[in-house]
């Protein structure tokens, strides 16, 4: 069964980020790092990716001709997806323990971030044709 | 495919001969799109026999015989349909034997080739896809994995990439001296292009990614062996070669990205330095100096300082100030201010920073605050080269360049910190 | 350039939804079907997926006792990403282009759903400085 992780953050946790320590910065890349490799190691890994900061989002809705309208304003509270895992495994259990362990990642000061971590089941359909 | 199986010792020469199987065929049945899949096929067949037959006595004219079967297959069954639409009989194309095809083969067809792949009529991402797998030989899944998209969306991209081509009635002939004027600069444009997707590193990339960087030194050199009297070609050769051979030295320990001033020189490729070198000394020699050449001549300058204090910046500079003239692109414009600033100072390279603000190309662009980052900091302005620093980490997403941007400015807020610490 | 094109909707978005037509619903997924096969046509599909119904999401911080701490209580006004669309296009206009038309499919009554779309570029891994 897929799952997706996701590591959301309002624009103030991305600014937040933008100003941890080298030290802290370096930890928290190594161990994304590394966690991703168990993920592929354990034969779990499906995908990962990390998406462009709040600034470059734009929010599109049709407009009455067909164009696009790109002017879309993001309300100050809105949690953006800063990236996400997906994984292919046996129960949501198991889901939920790896969501944990990614939800330990080193934040900043040197705490254990205890970083929400999203999960949701990814739908198997006809829709699927992934990579 | 061969992106999963490690070392199969025939696949280079496999893609060494894609193309001129490829020539042959496409000049003789005279349908570049049809005669295209033709190839490929042949080309997957050979991964799947060879591992257990052995390589043929003549692997060429294996896969010619084999490419030429398939043509005949698609052709007889395209006929088919038409005959069941149409009720007329239609002729069979008549096959030669395969040396009588073979002895056809032309050493410019390469060359046709890549023109062909090239042509303007193409949008960039599909050229590069039809270069890399009717000139380099690669399969549709290899270039698919390099890209990080789904194997039949690079096959749909490919498709439609000869359907333009058969569209524009493009000639299968060698192009004119007129054309290859006209031409040539997207032909290297392509060529460049590939260079320029490749380094990717390990962090979330696939296993056996191809390396794109090397695919694009091997079809530069194939361009070079067909054009040996051209300096643009040499140029563009000889600014992946200086530009490759910095690669060791580009990522650090933890993945992370290590700016040329900063790079651990030793670990530069000094005989691929020396090759780039010779063959830049050589393209500059013919006369006019072209586009490619002034990079290069650029690249060399860096690549022979032993050491980064040691860099002849007024010789960049004033290459710079050549190849603003020649071609004023908000890129060559960061890197000329850059240059004025290692010479004049980091004001005047402030100076021409601000001449950009309201450039549209460049405004929202990260790399501008990232120079102007840099330029703050060797002018002593931590504040406001901390601000730059990370307004251009969260535009860039480019996640190494991220980190790098972001790794700076703490570094600098940590030495503001301890210059506020410091006893008076 | 790889984007990520994201649809999102409250829970009470998603009530609604519920609330449609069987014939609309069908026919807003033969719109979207429409869509990614032109996009396969034009060599910028990468992928698309719908992810299960917000009432199952969890959020999961961290560990006690060895198990992980999941929650599936969330304030009523927060979104969730219902699914997304990843395409790989030439320049960013091409992006909004693309999550235009997604937004323009039909809902109830043949009237487009005007669902904003948040369109995101995806962040890449190569080293290419220098």
């Amino acid at each position: 069964m897929k799952y997706i992780l996701m590591m959301n953050g309002k624009r103030s946790d991305f600014e937040g980020y933008a100003r941890w320590s080298k030290e802290d910065l370096q930890t928290n890349v190594a161990f994304m790092r590394e966690f991703s490799k168990e993920l592929k190691d354990s034969g779990v890994f499906v995908a990962s990716e990390g998406l462009g900061w709040p600034n470059e989002a734009r929010l599109v809705r049709a407009g009455s001709k067909g164009e696009p309208i790109t002017d879309g304003v993001f309300p100050e509270s809105k949690e953006f997806l800063a990236g996400y895992w997906i994984i292919d495994v046996e129960s949501s259990q198991q889901a939920y323990a790896i969501a944990a362990r990614l939800s330990g990642a080193p934040g900043a000061g040197g705490t254990t971030g205890n970083m929400p971590v999203e999960v949701r089941r990814v739908l198997s359909s006809h829709c699927d044709l992934g990579l | 495919m061969s992106g999963q199986t490690p070392e199969i010792p025939f696949e280079p020469l496999l893609r060494e001969l894609a193309p001129q199987v490829l020539g042959v065929v496409a000049r003789r049945f005279r349908n570049f799109p049809l005669a295209e899949d033709a190839v490929q096929e042949a080309m997957l067949a050979a991964f799947r026999q060879w591992p257990r037959e052995g390589m043929p006595q003549n692997p060429r004219g294996w896969l010619i015989q084999v490419a030429a079967r398939r043509f005949t297959d698609m052709v007889r069954s395209e006929m088919a349909r038409r005959e069941r639409e149409t009720a007329l009989a239609v002729e069979e194309p008549i096959i030669e034997p395969v040396e009588d095809i073979e002895a056809e083969m032309d050493p410019e067809d390469t060359l046709i080739l890549l023109f062909m792949c090239c042509h303007p009529v193409l949008s960039r991402s599909s050229a590069i896809a039809l270069t890399l797998r009717a000139v380099g030989g690669l399969t549709t899944a290899e270039i698919a994995n390099a890209f990080l998209v789904p194997e039949a969306t690079m096959a749909q991209r490919i498709s439609r990439a000869k359907q333009s081509i058969r569209a524009s009635a493009v000639p299968f002939r060698a192009p004119t001296p007129q054309e290859r004027g006209e031409r040539q600069a997207t032909v290297l444009h392509v060529l460049y292009l590939i260079f320029s997707e490749g380094y990717a590193s390990s962090i979330g990339a696939r296993l056996q990614r191809l390396d794109l960087a090397q695919e694009a030194i091997r079809l530069t050199r194939s361009a070079r062996a067909l054009l040996p009297h051209d300096a643009e070609v040499a140029g563009l050769l000889a600014l992946m070669l200086l530009t490759d051979a910095r690669k060791a030295a580009r990522t650090g320990p933890h993945e992370e990205l290590i700016p040329l001033d900063k790079q651990n020189r030793t670990l530069w490729d000094r005989a691929q330095i020396s090759e780039g070198t010779e063959l830049l000394t050589l393209a500059l020699s013919r006369g006019a100096v072209g586009f490619y050449q002034l990079q290069a001549a650029i690249a060399a300058v860096h690549d022979e300082a032993a050491r980064a204090e040691d860099t002849d910046w007024p010789q960049i500079l004033a290459l710079y100030e050549l190849l603003l003239h020649m071609s004023p692109s908000p890129m060559v414009t960061l890197n000329h201010a850059i240059a004025v600033a290692m010479v004049h100072g980091p004001m005047r390279g402030l100076e021409r920073l601000r001449a950009l603000d309201n450039n549209e190309s460049l405004s929202g662009h990260y790399r501008l605050d990232a120079v102007r980052a840099h330029l703050f900091e060797m002018l002593g302005d931590f504040n406001k080269a901390v601000q730059h620093y990370r307004i251009a980490a969260s535009r860039t997403t480019n996640l190494p360049e991220q980190n790098y941007l972001m790794t700076q400015a703490a570094r600098l807020e940590d030495a503001r910190n301890e210059t506020r610490n410091e006893p008076v | 350039m790889k984007y990520i094109l994201l649809m999102s909707s409250t829970k009470e978005g998603v009530s609604r939804y519920h609330t449609w037509a069987q014939s609309d619903r069908d026919t807003h997924m033969q719109t979207l079907g429409a869509i990614m096969k032109e996009l396969v046509e034009t060599g910028e599909f990468v992928a698309t997926q719908g992810l299960t119904e917000p009432n199952e999401a969890k959020v999961v911080r961290g560990e006690k006792n060895g198990l992980p701490v999941t929650d599936g209580i969330f304030p009523e006004s927060k979104e969730f990403l219902l699914g997304y669309w990843i395409i790989d296009v030439a320049a960013p206009d091409r992006a909004c282009q693309i999550a235009g038309r997604i937004s323009a499919a039909p809902g109830p009554g043949g009237t487009a759903t005007n669902m904003p779309i948040e369109v995101r570029r995806f962040a890449d891994f190569r080293n290419t400085a220098n």
